[in-house]
């Protein structure tokens, strides 16, 4: 069924990423067909937060990225981002109704808030179990409450393809779970593909539909069920599986020369 | 001018012995005008830590004098400016080309553009002649230069109506705004473009020592006892009206240079908020 790209939404060919004189990804092949939540799984350093960033188009690249919307090629597809994490300090005097409003209207949220569009970001946040932190400071959120919130706007309008980076970090177990919940009824409630990228290869398996392991090039790909007796090979083999890689001056560069963190 | 005029009348109306005189009319309707506009731009420059970049800017002036006084100008605003536009936009250039740490490359930017000021004004001893730029001089500031004011208070505040929200996602997160379709770089260049207008415009008002502070410390205060976008331009507003309109007055009867004095306001009000911030959040 895979592969098949009647119903392929995001295809990326032959990707290749280079940082200086790093090769960051190498030979990426990774098709997203609509309406599936693919995971994609590596340790740090392996080019997941670089390879979200490429499908952004924030990041030159050698190969193909090209996207369908609704069977025909698009050249701007609408894209949600949560990203790992923002570039906002604590004190920041930012509240969640004013970045949802911010999303959601043209209206300067300096100039302040009315009551219609408070009711309107309030009715954004609900849908992810997040109205009643309308008017909680950015900073002061929980990392599975700015989760979810960010998961709202990116939601907002409706995307065609969503990326979530390292949702994992910095929740605890519980919001984890209510997360990857969510983000699992997304794929029935909107016909969207998910990418989602994680270190967290046990968290995610019960809810995603296909796991690909990326170490600078795709490892292995495949239902979760049959990578996670491949994880017993790599709990049986220790780390050793992750040494194994595509590239051969990433093992002169050193680990982690390059990623997202 | 009619309106300069009825400003005038206005203020002579006050029981006080300041308001007879026009230079303290004048200045008080600068005051009005540029506060509020320091306080807008101040709560972005916070936002973004650009607040070394801000005192590179003023800075610049200096560099910008000393070419003019080069090339033979008799005014240097234009110099000024140029100079303060082109850095601006270098350094949001270099900023997004390279990952390089940009405080060094400021700090860099900032020994070399003063250094090269000073060598040049302080030719044949002729420094003296400029120390006005450093301190500011509030009270010479004329009708025309008011005008300008005006212009640029109306410019900002349009900026801030069309790119307000652009510019909150710019500043939560550069990729999370692009994901939104917001040209990013567009939107800081054409702020920093702007910052480099109102930091040159006032800055003989203010003085090149000082002007960051007059930027900064409303917005540092506002933030204090903010949790909102919508408190925190209000109160960056209101504590720069409040120090600009109290620290000129009280400058008038102390006999002490205007711009030292309002930032010496605005500090109090940052001391203040910053206590009952503490406080508040106990």
């Amino acid at each position: 069924m895979r592969n098949s790209c009647e119903h392929c939404c995001t295809k990326i060919e032959d990707l290749t990423v280079k940082s200086g004189r790093n090769t960051i990804l190498s030979g990426v092949n990774l098709h997203v067909n609509c309406g599936e939540v693919v995971g994609v799984v590596g340790p740090n350093g392996a080019g997941k937060t670089t390879l979200l960033r490429t499908i952004l188009g924030e990041t030159a690249f050698q190969g193909r990225i090209t996207f369908r919307v609704g069977g025909s090629p698009s050249k701007n597809p609408k894209i949600g981002y949560v990203p790992q994490k923002l570039q906002l300090d604590q004190g920041a005097p930012i509240s969640v109704a004013d970045l949802v409003a911010s999303a959601i209207s043209r209206r300067p949220v300096w100039a302040g808030i009315n009551k219609d569009l408070s009711v309107k970001a309030g009715k954004v946040l609900a849908v992810f179990a997040a109205e009643h932190l309308l008017k909680r400071k950015i900073g002061d959120l929980s990392g599975g409450e700015l989760q979810r919130v960010l998961l709202a706007i990116a939601m907002t309008p409706a995307p065609d393809l969503l990326l979530l980076d390292e949702p994992a970090s910095g929740v605890d177990v519980k919001g984890l779970a209510l997360f990857y919940r969510i983000v699992r009824g997304l794929r029935q409630t909107h016909d969207i593909s998910i990418v989602l990228v994680t270190h967290d290869l046990a968290g995610i398996s019960s809810y995603v539909d296909r796991i690909v392991l990326l170490n600078r090039c795709v490892i292995a790909e495949g239902d979760p069920k049959d990578v996670l007796s491949n994880e017993k090979l790599l709990e049986a083999f220790g780390p050793a599986l992750w040494n194994i890689s595509c590239l051969p001056n990433s093992i002169a560069n050193g680990k982690d020369a390059h990623g997202g963190h | 001018m009619a309106v300069i005029e009825a400003w005038y009348k206005l203020i002579s109306m006050l029981p006080f012995d300041w308001a007879h005189y026009v230079f303290m009319k004048n200045a008080l309707l600068a005051v009005l005008l540029v506060t509020p506009l320091f306080a807008l731009m101040g709560t972005m420059v916070v936002s973004n830590r650009m607040v070394f970049f801000t005192d590179v800017l003023g800075h610049s002036a200096l560099t910008g004098i000393a070419v003019g006084v080069l090339l033979g100008f008799h005014d240097p605003v234009l110099p000024m400016l140029i100079l303060a536009v082109l850095l601006s936009v270098g350094i949001n250039l270099l900023k997004n080309l390279t990952r390089a740490s940009m405080d060094t490359v400021l700090g860099v930017l900032f020994a070399f553009i003063v250094a090269l000021g000073i060598v040049i004004l302080s030719r044949q001893g002729g420094f003296v002649k400029y120390t006005s730029y450093l301190i500011g001089d509030i009270l010479t500031v004329t009708p025309q230069q008011i005008g300008w004011f005006f212009a640029i208070a109306a410019a900002v505040g349009l900026y801030w109506v069309i790119a307000g929200n652009a510019m909150i996602f710019t500043s939560v997160s550069q990729s999370l705004a692009r994901s939104r379709k917001v040209n990013t770089f567009w939107v800081e260049t054409s702020f920093t473009v702007l910052l480099a207008l109102v930091v040159i415009l006032s800055i003989k008002l203010a003085g090149i020592l000082i002007i960051n502070s007059l930027l900064v410390l409303p917005a540092a205060a506002a933030r204090n006892i903010s949790r909102n976008m919508y408190a925190y331009t209000g109160w960056a507003v209101i504590i720069s009206l409040f120090s600009g309109v109290s620290g000129l007055i009280a400058s008038y009867y102390w006999g002490t240079a205007s711009g030292a004095t309002i930032v010496l306001f605005a500090a109090a009000c940052y001391a203040v908020s910053a206590l009952s911030g503490a406080v508040r959040n106990r």
